[in-house]
């Protein structure tokens, strides 16, 4: 038994395998929690989406097309050099991961700064779904007060969704602070990259949630 | 019976995990699942308390017919504190996370958790979330109910409803990581041999647990949030004023709040398992229906939400459909209940104090879940809804259910973790304090709701007194049980002698290890080739049987029917 001595081995583990085996069931049942978190919101939208239908598609045409399709492929794109760095930690090559969580978090940014752009227009616009929703700005006035309160639903469910949306991201790019160190002082290697991956699925699973939540928000209503 | 060896420290004592370190600091930063069960039961302890003193006042109010202790605000306040002390931070962590944590990892042959770091991190989140619910009780207290229903707790309440519903939300986060924990831990750490069917049915409760905590608190998690974010910034998800839905928060309480209740029953259901096998000296009658149904439970606990909601506005189809639901949980939790009275059946009935809970879980439990079956019937609900005929079937179930199997549990395991013995007499006293004064307190309640006595009024008709001193007589009994058992048990651990390695002559791997568990439970990982209720087999030294490496050569397996 040479690998009890690996020094990544934790003593309560029989071998190496067994805890990578555990630490990838623990995050894939993490993973189901996050599903059935996120799953509350969208059963909450579902519902609302079919008491309200018109108000949802108005509301959808607040939203920028073109950002949001932007941040979707850089969201994939990102998806993409996670995956070239667990690929990269699989075969122990320590500046590819470390460079990959780099380009990573890079596009992890971008997405989170065009989200900064999009909120900012909202604030403007005063569809901020708190008290002060459109008593200002160019939209005030403009729509009937019976309109208004389903509209300010739809505006609650997008930031609420895409607001905890950017929260996971936030977190995840913490992580990859975390993580960053680590790699470059070669706490990882061939046998030992389960961090690495775990983290890998976790920000899958994060740009899965922004698939779904691009055509619910942005493109209901006929918009293509 | 195994005589377990202590291994001599240097000062000649044994290293346990009681004593291999000391200080504060090295308890609030430990990795050891033992340890973490032992800061949780302090936890729950510290929270059992406040929510008993919330119900004393709540029956102290109750004694006369009219408001003369506290005014209804007041009163809203208390059943609503009862309820969240006694349900987020008592009943869900009471058995998963301090029995649980305690055993579970050594029942399985494992030496800790799959994620020490994440059991401590679920200690923290459970104080911390309890640290906020506290400081929202002691700043004037919350009116909504348990329940949290909007719009009483978006609009209309002035109290901390924000600043609690933070903690119950970061309180979840707690439950999520203990199943989290579990899971793995049964999935991945079983020692050799250990197969899924020679588990414990503690262990199958637990994971059964473990698939509701991570599948179904989440789901609450996300709605208390969002009525959190409708107090802080008035976003309006659950206003009907905007188009909202009140009843969509329903939905998603619901959601994960009746697979909640089976959070706090159905580890309940693992612990008289083992409890009525131990003191039957029988192994438990059908295993594979009794793990079986612990996971039927879990699946199906999904699928009847809608029966709270029978009389708030659901249509009628659809509480047709989530009634019959209903009506089929009681199917496995039969199962387990005539499975238990088998067991016992032509076994060597021994009335220890853990026997004692146990029996009085049988026999309560059965008339709670008989009445949840009056509940489920559509028609029946309809005049029962909301009176006390409800309060009693869910107190029969918690309290005579799980608090019982807390406390059976409890003192079954309390000499192998404290190491030491309570004094039996007293105990077998508190049992049957805690018993009669339960029943006298809550069997009124049904007759109270069955004449129509509404629940969370401080005022009520003169003709329910005399009910009603009864339950508040009864309430006194079993307050003194508990405050007894309190006693005694805090008395054993400084005075009580010291306990043997298997007290009970309980099968399981947790009774062959010495007494208090070493820090890693064991020298080496355990392999096992017997399940966990061989009680009909004679005593084999446990060296022979179970600790043999790799599998045995024939010659070694004469060599062990030859030591018997």
């Amino acid at each position: 038994m040479s690998e009890a001595h690996n020094p990544a081995l934790q003593h309560h583990f029989d071998d190496l395998d067994q805890q990578y085996s555990a630490s990838n069931m623990g995050m894939w049942a993490f993973i189901a929690q996050e599903i059935m978190f996120f799953g509350g919101l969208f059963g909450g939208y579902t519902v609302y989406r079919n008491i309200h239908t018109d108000a949802f598609v108005a509301g959808s045409h607040h939203l920028a097309i073109g950002w949001g399709a932007f941040n979707t492929a850089v969201l994939i794109g990102s998806s993409l050099t996670m995956a070239l760095a667990v690929r990269a930690a699989q075969l122990g090559r320590k500046t590819g991961t470390f460079w990959w969580i780099i380009a990573t978090m890079i596009l992890g940014s971008v997405f989170l700064g065009v989200k900064y752009i999009e909120y900012s227009h909202k604030y403007h616009e005063a569809l901020i779904p708190t008290a002060s929703f459109l008593t200002y700005g160019p939209l005030a006035g403009t729509i009937s007060a019976a309109a208004a309160g389903p509209l300010k639903i739809f505006f609650s469910f997008y930031f609420a969704m895409t607001g905890m949306h950017a929260l996971h991201m936030v977190i995840g790019i913490g992580i990859m602070i975390y993580l960053l160190p680590k790699v470059w002082r070669g706490t990882y290697s061939a046998e030992y990259y389960n961090p690495i991956e775990n983290f890998g699925l976790y920000w899958h699973f994060v740009d899965i949630v922004w698939i779904f939540l691009f055509p619910l928000l942005y493109l209901i209503g006929g918009r293509i | 019976m195994s005589t377990a060896v202590a291994t001599p420290g240097t000062n000649g004592r044994s290293i346990n995990y009681l004593n291999v370190t000391y200080g504060l600091r090295s308890w609030l930063l430990t990795l050891d699942h033992k340890r973490i069960g032992i800061l949780y039961l302090v936890g729950v302890t510290v929270f059992f308390m406040l929510g008993g003193i919330f119900a004393s006042m709540i029956r102290l109010e109750l004694l006369t017919p009219d408001g003369d202790l506290v005014e209804s605000e007041t009163y809203n306040k208390l059943f609503t504190m009862h309820g969240v002390a006694m349900i987020f931070f008592f009943l869900i962590p009471s058995v998963p996370a301090v029995l649980g944590n305690m055993v579970l990892p050594i029942m399985i042959g494992a030496k800790d958790v799959a994620f020490p770091r994440l059991n401590l991190l679920s200690w923290y989140c459970y104080i911390f979330g309890g640290t906020m619910a506290a400081l929202a009780i002691i700043m004037g207290g919350i009116d909504t109910g348990w329940t949290f229903y909007t719009p009483y707790s978006s609009t209309y309440s002035n109290s901390f409803v924000a600043l609690a519903l933070s903690g119950v939300f970061i309180n979840g986060f707690s439950s999520i990581l203990t199943g989290v924990n579990f899971l793995t831990t049964v999935h991945k750490m079983r020692a050799p041999g250990m197969t899924w069917f020679r588990l414990p049915l503690f262990i199958w409760a637990q994971y059964a647990t473990s698939v509701i905590m991570i599948l179904g608190t989440p789901v609450v998690a996300i709605t208390l949030l969002l009525v959190a974010l409708e107090r802080l910034f008035g976003i309006g998800i659950f206003d009907p004023k905007l188009g909202g839905d009140p009843i969509l928060f329903q939905h998603l309480f619901w959601f994960y709040s009746h697979p909640a209740v089976y959070i706090m029953i159905v580890p309940g259901f693992g612990v008289i398992s083992e409890l009525i096998a131990c003191f039957s000296r029988k192994r438990i009658f059908g295993y594979s229906f009794v793990a079986y149904s612990s996971l039927a439970i879990a699946v199906l606990g999904f699928l009847v939400w809608g029966h709270h909601m029978f009389t708030t506005g659901q249509s009628v189809y659809a509480g047709m459909v989530f009634s019959v639901i209903t009506f089929t949980i009681a199917v496995p939790t039969a199962i387990k209940i005539f499975n238990w009275t088998a067991t016992m059946h032509k076994g060597s009935i021994s009335l220890e104090s853990p026997m004692l809970y146990a029996l009085g879980f049988v026999g309560l439990f059965t008339i709670g879940g008989l009445t949840g079956l009056f509940l489920s019937t559509l028609g029946v609900d309809v005049h029962l809804h909301d009176t006390y005929f409800v309060v009693a079937h869910f107190h029969y179930v918690m309290v005579g259910g799980m608090v019982l199997a807390f406390l059976g549990g409890l003192h079954f395991w309390w000499p192998k973790f404290m190491g030491r013995m309570y004094p039996e007499g007293f105990a077998k006293t508190s049992a049957i304090l805690i018993f009669a004064g339960f029943n006298l307190t809550f069997f009124p309640q049904f007759i109270l709701g069955y004449l129509g006595m509404p629940r969370r009024y401080h005022v009520y008709p003169d003709e329910f007194q005399v009910l009603n001193v009864m339950s508040t007589a009864g309430a006194s009994v079993l307050g003194l049980g508990y405050g007894l058992m309190f006693g005694y048990l805090i008395y054993s651990l400084v005075k009580g002698p010291k306990a043997p390695a298997n007290p009970w002559g309980a099968k399981g791997l947790e009774w062959e290890i010495e007494t208090p568990p070493s820090p890693h439970n064991f020298d080496a990982t355990p392999i096992v080739d017997q399940e966990a209720y061989a009680y009909e087999l004679p005593d084999v030294p446990i060296d022979a049987l179970r600790r043999n490496p790799a599998p045995r050569s024939d010659q070694q397996e004469e060599e062990v029917v030859r030591s018997t």
